[in-house]
């Protein structure tokens, strides 16, 4: 397996840049980047809005809470067969805690450390970080879990758990496909090409995705399910027991 | 000084385990990452446009890139050089997401006492 010395690290370590689903600079153009930052901007500012409307001040707590876990959730990547790693991308995990709205801040907090701290992730590409693995996973995750949710039972452990799982790993495959697309639209790679690619590998890491979500919604169900954005019934009354009709 | 005065237990409790939770993972979990590359670096390997990611990112103007190279804290043993980066990036996530959410959901009522800023997330970053 060929490995290309390209590794921008001053210190000349060995290991290749590990961006995971983050895209560093220089992979977008400008049209890009400025359309993606338009749009994870705009989405941002209803979240702000949404979440100063509806929110009560106790959620802050766990707004941090979700932010740490995400961010050293996302620095264990799982090896998925063939070579390559995954690791967690946490927007739907995020969204069905904390609801689409402060989950997005929450996602955008995490993206803003990984970027401006660590160099995971370009600084100028960081909308289209954002809206590919936040916004879509506490939007269109969300919105996917509430429907799976819904149709098995909204008070029922089975209803949360199958629900975000399969939200947490469509998220991760439709953020794959953004990503080709915005790779193909910047003339990076032909499309179909980083389509097939992008896509090939993100439904085996969404796996992951699903599983580590499934478990981190069964812990909260467990422990405290009065947290979600969405409780279960008798959630409130029941804090202690999460097995409820 | 305590704008919130129900529930201040449970979360002190909510915060204590779940920052606890998130440190172990950080701290004792990184030093076992998958060192494979991850999707799409592998998909840049593949089809050969890794080349295309700049060689000086604006991430390496900033100060943080002096102290951090990636996941890694600059100036000390490599075995702790990622579990430090860790745990100073875990506790920044989660001052950053407070700091966010405490500014956006400032008392709508207008207590007086609230007003005053509350961990503006510059600090946070400077661990």
């Amino acid at each position: 397996m060929q490995l290309f010395p390209l590794s921008p690290s001053p210190l000349g370590l060995m290991a290749p840049p590990y961006f995971a689903l983050h895209i560093p600079d220089g992979f977008l153009n400008p049209p890009v980047m400025l359309v993606t930052w338009v749009a994870a901007i705009a989405l941002i500012t209803v979240c702000l809005r949404q979440v100063k409307a509806d929110y009560q001040d106790r959620i802050v707590p766990l707004m941090g809470v979700c932010a740490a876990f995400i961010f050293a959730a996302q620095m264990i990547n799982f090896p998925i067969p063939g070579g390559t790693s995954g690791h967690l991308l946490g927007g739907t995990l995020a969204g069905v805690l904390l609801g689409p709205w402060a989950g997005s801040l929450v996602m955008t907090a995490v993206f803003i450390v990984q970027a401006v701290i660590f160099q995971d992730g370009g600084i100028l590409v960081m909308g289209a970080n954002i809206f590919n693995m936040g916004l879509i996973g506490t939007f269109f995750g969300y919105y996917v879990f509430q429907t799976i949710r819904r149709a098995i039972g909204q008070n029922k452990l089975s209803g949360m758990v199958i629900g975000s799982a399969i939200a947490a790993w469509a998220s991760v495959v439709v953020a794959a496909v953004v990503c080709a697309l915005q790779l193909g639209l910047s003339g990076t790679v032909p499309f179909s090409v980083a389509l097939i690619a992008m896509v090939g590998w993100h439904i085996v890491i969404g796996i992951g995705e699903a599983i580590i979500t499934a478990i981190a919604v069964t812990f909260i169900w467990r422990t405290r399910p009065d947290l979600f954005y969405r409780p279960p019934r008798k959630a409130a009354v029941l804090a202690h027991s999460g097995v409820v009709e | 000084m305590t704008p919130s005065p129900h529930r201040s237990l449970p979360n002190r409790l909510l915060i204590g385990t779940g920052l606890g939770i998130a440190l172990i993972i950080a701290v004792l979990l990184s030093p076992f990452a998958s060192q494979h590359p991850d999707g799409l670096d592998r998909v840049a390997q593949d089809l050969e446009f890794e080349h295309r990611a700049s060689e000086e990112p604006a991430a390496h103007k900033l100060p943080f890139y002096r102290l951090f190279d990636e996941y890694a804290l600059r100036g000390v043993p490599e075995a702790v050089a990622t579990p430090l980066a860790g745990l100073l990036g875990t506790l920044a996530a989660f001052g950053l997401a407070w700091g966010i959410g405490k500014l956006v959901m400032r008392p709508a009522s207008g207590t007086g006492e609230g007003s005053g800023e509350t961990a503006p997330p510059e600090d946070l970053e400077q661990d």
